[in-house]
């Protein structure tokens, strides 16, 4: 482990790792900022940059340090504008915006930069001790429980989905499998599903679907309801210190958050957004009567809260990527299936046949948080200008650069008018608020997923494997459980609500 | 019915068409050693169809009960939001990726920065023309030069005599 993490140091210290980390921050940041830019579209834009480095180690870090710039960025917006960019900093703005309108903006800030350093910071030091716990673990597995994990990780996205949500999570799962099985896979050598088309033999592209599903549909949006992103003056970011009594107030709240956060991470599904509204409302309900009224309105508590959360929660995301090549999240799906694209398989042997990747990625997290603490902070006021960019200029660019993402790896105009057509749906999908990140991961997962049950299939001649592998049988009932249990609880909720209804 | 039940009727469709090849259409031409195969090409894309019916049956007949979500645009009101320049938009992408390959990269790209401009209501040809001629020749470098993916960057015709 020692040795591993030395090559890793070494690979994540040299100088071009340094300049791929600080331009994946600055990037992420610059963009992540633009209200309605999650950082999966930044991550989708990025990724044929990204894969023509052509260096597994380098990619990933230069998709890390996109990452954590955009969640960066999106609570500088929603700081500043109340406009988050990303679902993961909604809860940020709860105290953020309303410390702006007192005047206190560079304060919050510095806050948030610091929070988000402490909780990246933390959540990457507990990612070294247990990735390699549960990695060790996972060399156990056998393709069936390969298997059954991944339906544990696909109905964990689903569950989380919110109330009356799962059933749509689940669909929209299915038909990313559905999809993913179009084209020629490995396992038959026939092609299925492909009409006759030509352009379809290889199967639908990668990144042609991540940018339908999330770039085009945010374009899409910023032109149909135009936010006025320049009312904020940039002139008032300045008094960026804080005060010692305030470190002291946030200290705890920050520890607490970095821990519960990054758990919350690890799970398949729960990521960042729910690790920020957790955080602030378990933040709430511990602190005391007097700064209990003072949530909401501004309090420095209420801002450190979500902001660690959301940070932690993203290093924990890695978690699951890194050790059972099972993406929690749609950011982790996107940097998977860029990973698969390199010829890099995550999983339990990564570690093992790769620890330059393995621990340069999490060594390069630190340096991505201190990036983003001493260059970004200090640059934040001239970051800001990106806001004042309109909007007239600004969408056509960001249509192009998802028209690019998907040319330059294929170099098929097919693909553009696939683009169009997937990105169509894809907004008809988010109208009717189905979720479209299952889609993604669906997809993602679907060759792996069918590969791990053929294998199985044709180990045990049959579907024998469920019952004759004890562990495989376990995963496949939590899975069951967690699609069952939402409803069950959804619906004793609503006995309860009748029975005090009719009380009253 | 509301637009998420409309959307299910149509992924049922889909549905319905992905099952039907799975179940009737694929197994007719396997080789005879591949049907001892416990797993056949067919088996997963079966199961998946059955899953996609069940999961948009229980979506179209409203059996998985939600409170009515309005996003973060309401799709009843569409037409007060600026449609007509996301169609405009979207018609330009077509219409870009139609021209990419005869007209080359930057006669393309310029032209779509240009018009995209346009169609969102700017008229300051002044300043359009330049941002959109310089990005394009910004972008063309990194990718070609930078990145060295190859990109035809004029029209056609020019390449006829090479």
């Amino acid at each position: 482990m020692l040795e591993g993490m030395l090559i890793g140091l070494q690979t994540a210290l040299s100088i071009k790792m340094l300049i791929v980390v600080i331009g994946g921050c600055l990037i992420g940041t610059f963009i992540g900022m633009l209200p309605g830019l999650g950082p999966m579209s930044i991550i989708a834009i990025m990724i044929p940059v990204a894969i023509s480095m052509g260096d597994p180690a380098a990619a990933l870090i230069l998709l890390a340090g996109v990452y954590y710039g955009a969640i960066f960025g999106g609570s500088t917006s929603s700081i500043l504008l109340n406009a988050p960019g990303v679902a993961g900093t909604v809860a940020t703005s709860f105290d953020g915006y309303p410390m702006t309108r007192q005047g206190k903006a560079g304060k919050a800030l510095t806050i948030a930069a610091i929070s988000s350093f402490c909780g990246g910071t933390i959540g990457a030091i507990l990612l070294m001790i247990f990735a390699p716990m549960l990695s060790s673990v996972a060399l156990l597995f056998h393709s069936a429980e390969y298997f059954a994990l991944m339906i544990v990780g696909l109905s964990a996205i689903a569950a989380f989905a919110g109330t009356g949500q799962v059933s749509k999570a689940v669909l929209m799962t299915t038909i990313g499998l559905m999809m993913a099985t179009v084209g020629q896979g490995a396992l038959f050598n026939t092609p299925r599903f492909t009409m006759g088309i030509m352009d379809l033999q290889s199967g639908f592209g990668f990144i042609t679907l991540a940018m339908a599903m999330f770039a085009l549909p945010e374009a899409l949006f910023l032109i149909l309801r135009p936010r006025n992103i320049a009312e904020v003056s940039n002139g008032d970011i300045k008094n960026l210190r804080i005060s010692s009594s305030e470190m002291r107030s946030i200290a705890p709240v920050i520890g607490r958050q970095s821990i519960q956060g990054f758990f919350i991470g690890v799970l398949p599904g729960a990521g960042a957004t729910i690790a920020s509204f957790l955080g602030w409302a378990v933040e709430r309900n511990i602190a005391k009567k007097e700064e209990q009224d003072q949530f909401g309105k501004g309090s420095i508590k209420g801002l450190a809260a979500p902001e660690t959360a959301n940070n932690a929660a993203c290093t924990g995301s890695f978690v699951p990527l890194l050790t059972l090549g099972i993406p929690g999240s749609g950011t982790t799906a996107i940097l998977l299936g860029a990973l698969i694209a390199l010829n890099v398989s995550p999983g339990p042997r990564l570690m093992l046949d790769e620890p330059q990747i393995f621990w340069s990625v999490i060594i390069s997290m630190y340096i991505g948080n201190l990036v983003l603490l001493v260059l970004n902070l200090p640059l934040i006021p001239y970051i800001a200008k990106v806001l004042s960019v309109p909007r007239n200029y600004l969408i056509p660019f960001i249509m192009f650069f998802t028209l690019m993402g998907a040319y330059i790896g294929q170099n098929n105009a097919t693909e553009l008018l696939l683009l169009v057509a997937f990105g169509i749906c894809a907004t008809a999908l988010k109208f009717a608020n189905f979720p479209l990140a299952p889609l993604l991961i669906g997809f993602i997962l679907g060759g792996m997923l069918e590969d791990n049950f053929s294998r199985s299939m044709q180990l045990y001649d049959g579907v024998a494997f469920i019952w004759e592998r004890p562990m495989t049988l376990g995963l496949l009932i939590i899975a069951a459980i967690l699609i069952v249990l939402p409803r069950w609880r959804a619906h004793r909720a609503r006995n309860q609500h009748a029975e005090v209804a009719d009380g009253d | 019915m509301t637009l998420d039940r409309w959307t299910a009727f149509i992924l049922m469709g889909i549905c319905l068409l992905y099952g039907y090849t799975a179940w009737f259409n694929m197994d007719a031409g396997l080789a005879p050693f591949m049907q001892r195969n416990p797993i056949w090409p067919s088996t997963f894309p079966k199961l998946l169809s059955l899953i996609g019916l069940f999961t948009s049956f229980i979506i179209l007949f409203g059996l998985e009960r939600s409170e009515p979500v309005i996003g973060d645009i309401d799709y009843r009101r569409l037409h007060e939001y600026k449609l007509g320049q996301a169609i405009g938009m979207l018609v330009l992408m077509v219409l870009y990726a139609l021209t990419l390959k005869p007209l080359g990269f930057l006669v393309a790209t310029a032209s779509f920065l240009i018009l995209g401009a346009y169609i969102l209501g700017e008229r300051k040809w002044i300043i359009m023309i330049p941002v959109g001629v310089i990005a394009t020749f910004c972008v063309w470098y990194l990718v070609s030069e930078v990145l060295e993916i190859y990109m035809r960057p004029l029209p056609l015709i020019f390449n006829l005599g090479s």
